[in-house]
């Protein structure tokens, strides 16, 4: 059964594709959304009857087992509401019809890739379905063939690239000492191996190439270009979920599965995590353009993840896995204001921009909603997930580090208050007196991310327990 | 036979990093694309795991054929717009 | 044996050309000149299999898509070749030392072989890795391939309205 949800959106893309006139063209975006919707449902509402292999025709058809935990639930959530979200988005942002369906079949593409990343087992088919996303992400972010998107979509293509031979190099070491590649006799073979030479570069190589993957500093180079110079819809799909399924969640099922919470993953994590948390910080403060402000931002984001993963506490697993999926909903909120706002004012600038929460009051609110749970202001759902990662930070001795997260989150809240000001409240500015408030699946869009967000605050109990809890084992 | 492999990885690097010419980039890349063949090959030798290096291995060289010629593509397009290959082109966005 | 060492040398200066070498098409030739070097390497280490591919793919496909996408971009004017000659030269005299620093320190390490790993359960070979315990990577192949031909239309293709 869980391996339908890579069957069936191959099907979706090859009867599309079929030359059979425009029908299919009309059809393209109602498929991809009852797929999606259908995703949602399933993650959301976990069926015993339905994730169980029962449908054994399907599953030997593969010969190999996928398994679903409850990691993948949360992941398979997130990444069904991102893509929704995105394709929705791309129908308002996208003119030509052509772009359109082309935009509609590399989204299908990217989602069966990082739902092959969630179910696998394996640290190979890991790697092929992360080079289906990463093709899938470039091509996205080049396809409207815009300049700056196509110096994004370079720097990130070379990146990705030599992330990918740091990653195989990894597997060839592991190979040595493995002769297998599934994630139970990596973490046998990495247990009997005494920790030699071999495993230890191994282990690095591979969390470094995740490291660039996933965004974080000092490999972070191709994440602001690429994010705020690819189209609307695509930069909802990359900040939501694309760089955090490649990176983080490979990230968390590695360290947590498969090598260990050893002593020197768990410092380079924390190191590393604290280090974006400020950098990305501080960039924000001093942009002027509204998306690359929110590429820095999720930079810093993603750094309390790590910092979180790093502790290797339960209290801070679950604290970055439940910020993971509240970073999907609030990032992606974030860009689709931004989106809204780029499509009716023309311009990213935040200069330029005034007062324009008269005209856009939704957009203004739903803004507000979304910024307020980035900053982790209670009862929003930023804040329970910010602060069990804090606790988890003081609870394994690393006082500093707490502190330092504490201070991120002050500034997460200046910088973006600031742009709050800046382009919603105040004086309407002249050159913008006309514009309206954007379509009604738009707005609709924004609502109800911003309902997401609110209601798991608010019910945040209810949801530790149904989801939450599984994990503290 | 590490030394050779080593020495295609330098290479690679190398190339990428000192060029001014964004086709070599692409050639960096795979240089360094062969290198990590013959790792993955060597460790399945020194294992005697030949049949699952070789299988991992013509993976591998069918999707590093689809990345080079999306990048190709984009390489192209840059041209396209701008009529040149240096790697000036691709540094005008700051910050 | 001997053979094997001289394999080896020439596939060092082989790459060493292709990096070093001014023209962009001479490059790509000696991209395809060291994956058939590279292939005979391959073949010498027990894996046909993988020789034939890379010969085949590397050595052919990937050449004639560097060759192609070369092709229609416009090679640059002399004066323009000789300037950029005379600067490349100080840039790229490091590569050789670094390489010949590097083989001298790692000349001394050979292929371990018998390396005692966890007992394979079935001698298998390629073939029915591939297709039976691998058939997921069969199936991201074949959505790469979709996803690459998509990016090759899109990208590729001529823009009438810019």
């Amino acid at each position: 059964m869980p391996s339908l949800l890579i069957l069936l959106p191959l099907l979706g893309i090859i009867v599309l594709n079929l030359p059979l006139g425009n029908i299919m063209r009309r059809a393209a975006f109602s498929f991809a959304f009852c797929l999606f919707l259908i995703q949602i449902a399933l993650a959301v509402f976990h069926y015993p009857g339905l994730w169980t292999n029962q449908l054994n025709a399907v599953d030997t058809f593969f010969k190999v087992t996928f398994s679903v935990d409850h990691l993948s639930f949360i992941v398979l959530l997130s990444i069904g509401i991102v893509s929704l979200t995105s394709l929705v988005v791309g129908r308002y942002t996208i003119k030509d019809d052509n772009d359109r369906f082309n935009f509609i079949n590399l989204l299908i593409i990217a989602s069966i890739g990082m739902c092959g990343i969630v179910m696998v087992r394996d640290i190979f088919s890991l790697y092929v379905f992360l080079e289906v996303t990463a093709v899938s992400a470039f091509i996205l972010i080049a396809f409207e063939k815009q300049r700056p998107a196509l110096e994004g979509a370079f720097k990130y293509i070379v990146m990705s690239a030599i992330a990918t031979v740091m990653m195989l190099s990894a597997i060839a070491l592991i190979l040595l000492t493995t002769g297998d590649t599934s994630f139970d006799s990596i973490r046998q073979a990495l247990f009997a191996s005494n920790n030699n030479f071999i495993v230890k570069l191994a282990v690095g190589l591979f969390v470094c190439g995740l490291f660039i993957k996933g965004g974080l500093v000092p490999f972070h180079g191709w994440l602001p270009d690429a994010y705020s110079e690819a189209p609307s819809a695509v930069s909802v799909l990359l900040a939501g979920i694309i760089t955090k399924v490649s990176g983080i969640y490979t990230l968390i099922r590695l360290v947590t599965a498969v090598f260990g919470f050893t002593v020197g993953i768990k410092s380079a994590l924390l190191l590393i995590g604290i280090v974006s948390m400020l950098f990305g910080a501080f960039a924000a403060l001093t942009q002027n353009n509204f998306k690359r402000m929110l590429a820095y931002s999720s930079i810093s984001q993603v750094g309390y993840i790590i910092a979180g993963l790093g502790t290797g506490i339960a209290l801070g697993v679950v604290g970055a896995i439940f910020h993971f999926f509240n970073h999907a909903i609030f990032k992606s909120l974030l860009f689709v204001n931004s989106a809204a706002v780029e499509k009716q004012t023309g311009t990213t600038d935040m200069n330029k921009m005034g007062g324009l929460s008269q005209n856009m009051p939704i957009t203004g609110a739903t803004s507000l909603v979304g910024f307020l749970s980035t900053s982790g202001i209670p009862p929003l759902a930023g804040f329970w997930s910010k602060l069990m990662i804090i606790i988890a930070l003081w609870m394994s001795g690393h006082y500093a580090y707490a502190a330092i997260a504490v201070l991120t989150s002050v500034l997460t809240l200046a910088y973006l208050l600031t742009m709050q000001r800046k382009v919603f409240f105040g004086k309407l500015v002249d050159a913008f007196k006309n514009i309206k408030e954007t379509e009604a699946g738009f707005a609709a869009v924004a609502i109800i991310l911003a309902l997401l967000t609110i209601g798991v605050g608010v019910f945040f109990p209810v949801v530790f327990n149904i989801y939450l809890k599984a994990f503290v084992r | 036979m590490i030394a050779l492999i080593i020495i295609l990885f330098v290479a690679g690097l190398y190339c990428i990093l000192v060029t001014r010419n964004l086709m070599r980039v692409l050639i960096g890349l795979e240089l360094l694309t062969k290198a990590v063949t013959l790792l993955l090959i060597v460790a399945g030798y020194a294992t005697g795991r030949q049949a699952l290096a070789q299988a991992i291995v013509i993976t591998l060289i069918m999707i590093e054929v689809v990345v080079m010629a999306v990048m190709a593509g984009v390489i192209l397009s840059i041209y396209r717009h701008t009529g040149s290959l240096d790697a000036s082109n691709v540094k005008s966005l700051k910050g | 044996m001997i053979l094997d060492k001289l394999l080896l040398i020439a596939l060092v200066f082989a790459a060493l050309w292709t990096v070093m070498t001014r023209s962009l098409l001479k490059a790509a030739l000696g991209l395809a000149v060291t994956s058939a070097m590279i292939a005979i390497v391959l073949f010498r280490l027990d894996s046909p299999l993988a020789g034939v591919f890379e010969l085949s793919v590397c050595a052919g496909l990937i050449t004639a898509v560097f060759i192609s996408a070369i092709s229609l971009m416009k090679p640059l004017t002399h004066k323009e070749t000789i300037a950029l000659s005379k600067a490349r030269i100080k840039r790229y005299w490091f590569l050789p030392v670094i390489i010949a620093a590097v083989a001298c320190i790692f000349s001394k390490s050979a292929i371990p072989t018998g390396i005692r790993v966890l007992p394979q359960a079935v001698e298998l070979n390629v073939q029915e890795v591939l297709w039976n315990s691998r058939s997921l990577d069969l199936f991201g192949q074949i959505v790469i391939v979709l996803a690459g031909v998509f990016g090759t239309v899109i990208l590729f293709r001529e823009n009438n309205k810019k």
